[in-house]
């Protein structure tokens, strides 16, 4: 019954959110007039034939395995109460370093692959790792620093792929790094779905979808099976204890941060080996926001991150439909906003009633009238003291750690 | 061991020496003036080495106060949502709306219209985090980062719906354009007129023509949301450090139910801060119009997160953050103006460098001096070597300008102490 | 000032001779004038919470201008009845009259405005404001609408004058020391003009001597004809400044007592309803061999003199090695150097013969250094995980939780249940969030999961703090337990009695120093208590 319970409440959250969601953009677009019957028609509608089908279903999961990594990457970050807004710019930098690289090198086939994908988490990795060691060292917010961070990615992006890495002629409209050899390119999945007796669509089904399930199986496992997670999920929870226990804060924070960017610099390789084969100027931007949300959504498991993916690339498959359509896609946008915004208020609410329930549920256990609910320790402050936001985030830099509630240590 | 314990002496902190104390001694104004005069006389220094007329020239300088302004109003904003302990990673989204709400109503109605506009749009923005912070409790920062998600997406929306097919123009990244502009003021004879600071800047006379250039960057063509904007700093001031109201809202990021406890409205207070800050971010995306007069789609261009990391340069005091907003606002007028004065930068961070290396070096500390000593090094290198940077690599500079001098300061910051916590009245 | 035979609090008082006990047990007795109203009467107050009723059937009859105090152990309800009289939530059932006329109290403010002032156990100041702010806030005089300084400034220092309570109105509040605070907090009502003062625990975080002064200015206050609720579970206290007692056990008023005719010891057994648990002192089991060494063990600050000055010292096999002190002294500190949670900047850890000095946290926990911590919720527990992860938490690379680099999720399991029997965790499961516990049974929880890994160091700080009675005993009877296996203990506390019940040497930290060694077989708390401030100082320190 508990877990019947929990799973209950886990998915509470999410749905309530999605369905206020829904309801918020369809009265925003009814204000607006725009009928929203008509347009989440337009969504929900794949096409006639069965090829039209596999290929909306093949554009979803396409787009679907780019938002779970990024999803992955900012949940990794999470679990240990990090905020890493910086996923946007790791995986741009990591993704124009390794098209530059894997584009110079020859290598046989699944080495070339494997090579670009190593550059990848490598320049990534590395360039989360400054934002640990700037907060570990310096004191200065994960936060503030990954948002500098993205835009100087972002400018170092554009002066290579303007200059040092640029492929294409002088003049071209769309500047590119140049092509990727055919050994570096990812295989499509398409004979998968012909085994499954799905039509074989003109899209390709990436091939990185396998990579990325692998990925999101051994970063469940390593958060929640391990010591190294047990560790992870313990900083999250609170610094402190995790310090007394043995766990060493600062390593944790750099470890943490160099996983993170490792999976986020991996955001950018199922396009580029399934597709473009080369970093352009209009390469999918926005990934990494759009993982932020992804993360949120999914409570930062990665099942859910899964979920919050699908979500979120079915949402962004219609922005074609509509625009034919005559509807202003950017709906889509608002739908995934308020989805976010409702989904941190539907969790934070869910875990409210969670916490009421666990209370409730050992009341009897405690014999003592009264004291159950009100230990001295966290009548304290009232603001943060036990149950506070369970994030850690600390925005600033020096002074960010929560620091203990009782006054009585002055003299 | 001996257990003949004496009190520590906790006097007043003893001599350092008489050019120290004249430094350092004299209270604050006296140090600040020493502070200003040594910006200013390294700036001079620079700029005859490196012969960048540009680092001083008033046009540079009228630039960075043009560009430290929104930054400036949005680290106000900052300031009031963390003074009353609401993190505000909003402020980017909430100053988006702004500058959507300044151009819809500015092309309509004019300039008036434009800034009541930025206002109303940027406080909705501040209301939303309120309702989901200090309402919803939601972690302030992921409130904040899903508003700027939504920010975006609610303008385009918006650009798409009424701006397309627009018989005024405009189009789904931009409004048409906002009718007349605020008024600008120059002060006569010096600025204007016979512009004496002006002809002195063209002497290029060391010191005196640097002197001369910033006054008259400062002093001409000002427009009025300008005078207003740094009026509003001390005003805040006034506001949160002189009056009840300050207090009150103050003690809500400080201990907030210590607040509560003496009947202090918590919650109304959180709504009305955070609301404020809201406010003051559309105000500077309003800013942002005008400068353009028109409102474009990326506009901001992250000028929020910039206010906000001013607002920490700044220790969360308004002083600070102005002073914060006006070296962002420098680095960013510079590299507009001309890439090759940000060359000159490199210099001006050996030079700095150099002198904390002696520093650290007299007081002993080797490491932290020899590092300093070598990045000093590569900078000057990096002067002397690099004529001119790429456009991609200058178009960040007070962005990286922000994350050194965070990295260098943020240790000795002090944010309000319940800053970021969710406060719910009585929760055990 | 009345100084009775300094009975300590929990122990039975084996010398005071027996009272004639008839003011004890009586129900809502007292004097019953009806001429001069009450200055505070609660009648049936009935308070409920989610699961549990924290208090029922409360009856209060306060005098005008009398110390009033209430008893009763940690979590009997005491705390909530005084929100309720504060405003701070509403009661279920029940009146509340206030000079003889029924409130209702909405908020605090409600409270303050019918004169009504409360001091919080936990100081309710922000320490980056003055005095001043912090006194005024919410009530501040203004002039042309700014805030009027000088006018709050002459008012406050009236008020520190009249009642001595010696406040600099311009000080930080994060420079003041407890006692300081504390009167900062007594300013704040009186600025008020509250006429009904309540004292949560006000002593919990005082040493003798500040208390001394407390009651001093308590004096003040009954002078000036002002009521004051006092609030304690300190029953020697109690009869030294109350002069009337009401008790309460399990959330409801079970009797009124007259101090001078009722002894601590039936007080005792009227508030627990049993007879009290008591450290005892026992044979010693000290060892030759010692289990940790300290050698001139120093912690740097940023500025100001080291919190932790040169502190050497030896706690050997089977050995309870208190240290006292007042709070921030460098206890803490010191701990956490102990744990290697805090860089040292001179001085070596020696954990048996290993110096341990340069290593981590974990290596020292797993060399054999056991840690409970002196705030559970920041250092010894994640509340919002399961408890089976909480056994897991300090203990993550030895079994049984763990096999290899994996958490082993049954054994973990399985072995909380078995903490959860055997030190009397009272929980629903292993699955049951740590937050859904009382502070006493996350305290056993800590305690039975430090035990199990049978360290050779248990380094205990402020081991029964926040923990009701019963839980007390128990935790005091493990570490009697362990320390006759062998264990060596060190133990930081600011409970005296815990102290010079439990350890077998007891040094006296001040300023970050260890500056009198006593023997707590033969020391009393007052001495102790002068140890603590500096007022005592001995040549006879090791």
């Amino acid at each position: 019954m508990t877990v019947l319970r929990r799973v209950g409440l886990a998915l509470l959250a999410p749905v309530l959110a999605v369905v206020v969601a829904v309801v918020i953009s369809s009265a925003v677009m009814a204000a607006l007039q725009v009928d929203p019957l008509r347009v989440f028609a337009v969504m929900v509608d794949f096409g006639d034939t069965p090829s039209q089908q596999v290929t909306a279903i093949v554009v979803v999961l396409n787009r679907a395995v780019p938002l779970f990594l990024a999803g992955l990457a900012v949940a990794i970050a999470f679990r240990m109460g990090l905020f890493n807004i910086g996923v946007e710019g790791q995986y741009r930098l990591a993704t124009i370093v390794a098209a530059g690289l894997g584009a110079a090198v020859t290598l046989p086939g699944p080495l070339h692959v494997l090579f670009i994908v190593v550059v990848a988490m490598a320049v990534a990795s590395i360039w989360a790792g400054i934002v640990a060691v700037l907060k570990v060292t310096r004191g200065v917010s994960e936060v503030i620093s990954s948002i500098m961070l993205n835009v100087i990615a972002l400018g170092i992006a554009s002066y290579l792929l303007t200059g040092p890495l640029r492929g294409s002629p002088e003049g071209a409209s769309i500047i590119s790094t140049a092509e990727i050899p055919e050994s570096g390119w990812m295989p499509a999945l398409n004979g998968v779905l012909g085994v499954l007796g799905l039509a074989n669509p003109p899209r390709q089904l990436y091939g990185f979808l396998l990579v990325a399930l692998v990925v999101g199986v051994v970063i469940a496992v390593l958060l929640n099976r391990t010591r190294f997670g047990f560790d992870l999920r313990a900083a999250g929870l609170s610094p402190s204890a995790a310090s007394a226990s043995g766990v060493d804060a600062r390593g944790m924070v750099v470890k943490t941060m160099l996983l993170s960017g490792a999976v986020a610099g991996l955001v950018g390789m199922p396009d580029l080996l399934g597709s473009t084969h080369a970093y352009t100027t209009d390469f999918t931007s926005g990934l990494g926001f759009l993982g932020i949300a992804v993360a949120l959504l999914g409570r930062n498991r990665p099942i859910g991150i899964a979920f919050g993916a699908l979500l979120f690339a079915f949402l962004d498959r219609s922005l074609v439909p509509l625009q034919i359509q005559d509807f202003p896609a950017s709906v889509v946008t608002i739908i995934q906003g308020t989805i976010v915004l409702a989904v941190v208020v539907a969790n934070e609410v869910a875990r409210r009633v969670a916490l009421r329930s666990a209370e409730r549920g050992s009341a009897p256990a405690t014999a003592v009238a009264g004291d159950g609910s009100a230990g001295p320790g966290q009548t304290a402050g009232g603001a943060g003291g036990g149950t506070g936001t369970g994030a850690g985030v600390s925005p600033t830099a020096g002074a960010g750690q929560r620091s203990d509630e009782r006054q009585g240590t002055g003299a | 061991m001996s257990t003949v314990t004496t009190p520590p002496g906790t006097g007043t902190p003893p001599s350092r020496g008489p050019l120290t104390d004249l430094l350092t001694g004299g209270g604050r104004a006296r140090r600040l003036t020493w502070l200003l005069l040594g910006i200013v006389l390294l700036f001079s220094v620079v700029r005859v080495i490196s012969g960048q007329e540009a680092l001083t020239g008033s046009s540079t300088i009228a630039a960075a106060l043009l560009l430290a302004v929104p930054i400036g109003l949005a680290a106000l904003g900052g300031l009031f949502a963390e003074r009353a302990g609401v993190v505000n990673i909003g402020l980017d989204g909430m100053m988006v709306l702004g500058t959507w709400g300044a151009g819809f109503a500015g092309y309509q109605w004019g300039w008036g219209a434009a800034v009541v506009g930025g206002l109303v749009f940027g406080a909705v923005g501040g209301l939303l985090h309120a309702l989901a912070t200090v309402t919803f409790g939601v972690d302030h920062v992921v409130s904040g980062v899903a508003i700027n998600i939504l920010a975006g997406g609610v303008v385009r929306f918006l650009s798409e719906l009424l701006y397309t097919d627009n018989p005024a123009g405009g189009g789904v990244t931009q409004s048409p354009p906002v009718q007349g502009n605020p008024p600008t003021f120059s002060v006569p004879v010096v600025s204007s007129g016979p512009d004496l600071l002006g002809s002195l800047e063209s002497r290029h006379w060391f010191l005196v023509s640097d002197l001369a250039g910033i006054l008259r960057g400062l002093t001409s063509g000002v427009g009025l949301l300008t005078l207003i904007a740094v009026l509003l700093v001390p005003a805040t001031y006034l506001l949160l450090w002189r009056t009840a109201f300050g207090l009150r809202l103050r003690s809500c990021g400080e201990n907030p139910a210590a607040a509560d406890s003496l009947g202090v409205p918590v919650y109304r207070l959180k709504y009305i801060a955070v609301v404020v800050s809201g406010a003051l971010a559309g105000l500077g995306g309003v800013f942002l119009v005008f400068i353009a007069g028109i409102y474009r789609e990326g506009q901001v261009n992250g000028r929020g997160f910039i206010g906000l990391a001013a607002l920490i340069f700044g220790n969360w005091r308004p002083g600070g953050l102005a002073s914060g907003a006006a070296l962002f606002g420098f680095t960013d007028a510079l590299q507009l103006r001309s890439r090759s004065a940000v060359v000159a930068l490199f210099l001006l961070v050996a030079l700095l460098l150099a002198a904390i290396a002696v520093v650290q070096a007299v007081r002993g500390r080797l490491v932290p001096a020899g590092i300093a000593a070598v990045v000093a090094a590569a900078s000057l290198i990096g002067f002397l070597t690099v004529d001119e940077l790429p456009p991609g690599l200058v178009s960040f500079t007070p962005h990286l300008t922000t994350l050194l001098v965070l990295s260098l300061a943020s240790q000795r910051l002090r944010m309000p102490k319940a800053n970021g916590l969710v406060y719910r009245r009585g929760e055990h | 000032m009345p100084t009775p035979g300094m009975a300590t609090p929990g122990t039975p008082a084996g010398g005071a001779p027996p009272g004639p006990g008839a003011g004890a047990g009586t129900r809502s007795g007292g004097p019953d004038g009806g001429a001069e109203p009450l200055a505070v009467e609660l009648r049936g107050i009935t308070k409920r919470f989610p699961g549990v009723v924290a208090n029922r059937d409360i009856e209060l009859r306060v005098r005008r201008g009398e110390v009033h105090a209430i008893v009763g152990e940690n979590g009997a309800g005491k705390s909530t009845l005084m929100k309720t009289l504060y405003g701070e939530h509403r009661p279920d059932e029940g009146q509340i009259l206030v000079h003889g006329r029924e409130v209702s109290f909405r908020s605090p403010a409600d409270a303050i405005a019918a004169g009504i002032g409360m001091v919080h156990q936990h100081f309710m100041l922000a320490d980056n404001f003055t005095v001043l702010e912090n006194v005024v806030l919410g009530s501040e005089p203004t002039r042309g609408g700014r805030l009027d300084r000088a006018e709050a400034r002459r008012r406050i220092t009236e008020i520190s004058e009249r009642y001595g309570l010696g406040l600099r109105p311009d000080a930080l509040v994060e420079d003041l020391g407890v006692g300081d605070r504390q009167r900062v907090e007594i300013a704040k009502v009186l600025y008020r003009d509250a006429r009904i003062l309540i004292l949560d625990e006000p002593t919990a975080v005082l040493v003798p001597q500040e208390v001394d002064e407390l009651f001093g200015n308590l004096a003040e206050l009954k002078r000036e004809g002002l009521t004051v609720l006092f609030i304690s579970h300190k029953l020697d206290e109690v009869r030294r400044v109350a002069d009337s007692i009401t008790v309460i056990r399990r959330g409801t008023t079970v009797g009124t007592a007259d101090p001078r005719t009722t002894t601590v010891r039936q007080l005792a057994e009227l508030m627990v309803g049993t007879e009290l648990p008591s450290p005892q002192v026992r044979t010693s089991t000290v060892r030759e061999a010692p289990v940790l060494q300290l050698r001139e063990l120093t912690v740097a600050a940023p500025t100001g003199r080291p919190p932790v000055d040169e502190v050497s010292l030896t706690v050997r096999e089977g050995e309870v090695v208190g240290i006292a002190g007042v709070e921030g002294n460098g206890q803490a500190e010191l701990v956490d150097a102990v744990m290697g949670l805090r860089p040292l900047a001179a001085g070596t850890v020696l954990l048996g013969d290993d110096d341990i000095t340069a290593w981590s946290t974990r290596a020292r926990r797993e060399a054999g250094l056991g840690f409970i911590p002196e705030d559970r919720h920041r250092q010894g527990m994640l509340l919002d995980a399961p408890l089976w992860e909480n056994r897991i938490l300090g203990h993550q690379t030895r079994p049984p939780a763990v096999k290899g680099p994996f958490i082993d999720r049954r054994a973990a399991r399985t072995d909380t249940e078995r903490i959860m029997r055997e030190y009397d965790v009272r929980a629903p499961g292993p699955d049951t969030l740590a937050v859904a516990l009382s502070g006493g049974n996350q305290q056993k929880l800590i305690v039975g999961r430090e035990m199990s890994a049978r360290p050779r160091l248990l380094l205990a700080a402020h081991p029964t703090r926040g923990v009701d009675v019963g839980a007390q005993g128990a935790i005091w009877r493990l570490l009697e337990d362990a320390r006759a296996e062998g264990m060596g203990i060190l133990l930081v506390s600011a409970d005296l009695d815990e102290l010079i019940g439990l350890s077998d040497t007891l040094h006296v930290m001040l300023r970050g120093r260890l500056v009198a060694t006593l023997d707590p077989s033969s020391v009393t708390p007052e001495e102790l208590g002068g140890y603590m401030t500096g007022a005592r100082t001995t040549a006879g320190a090791a």
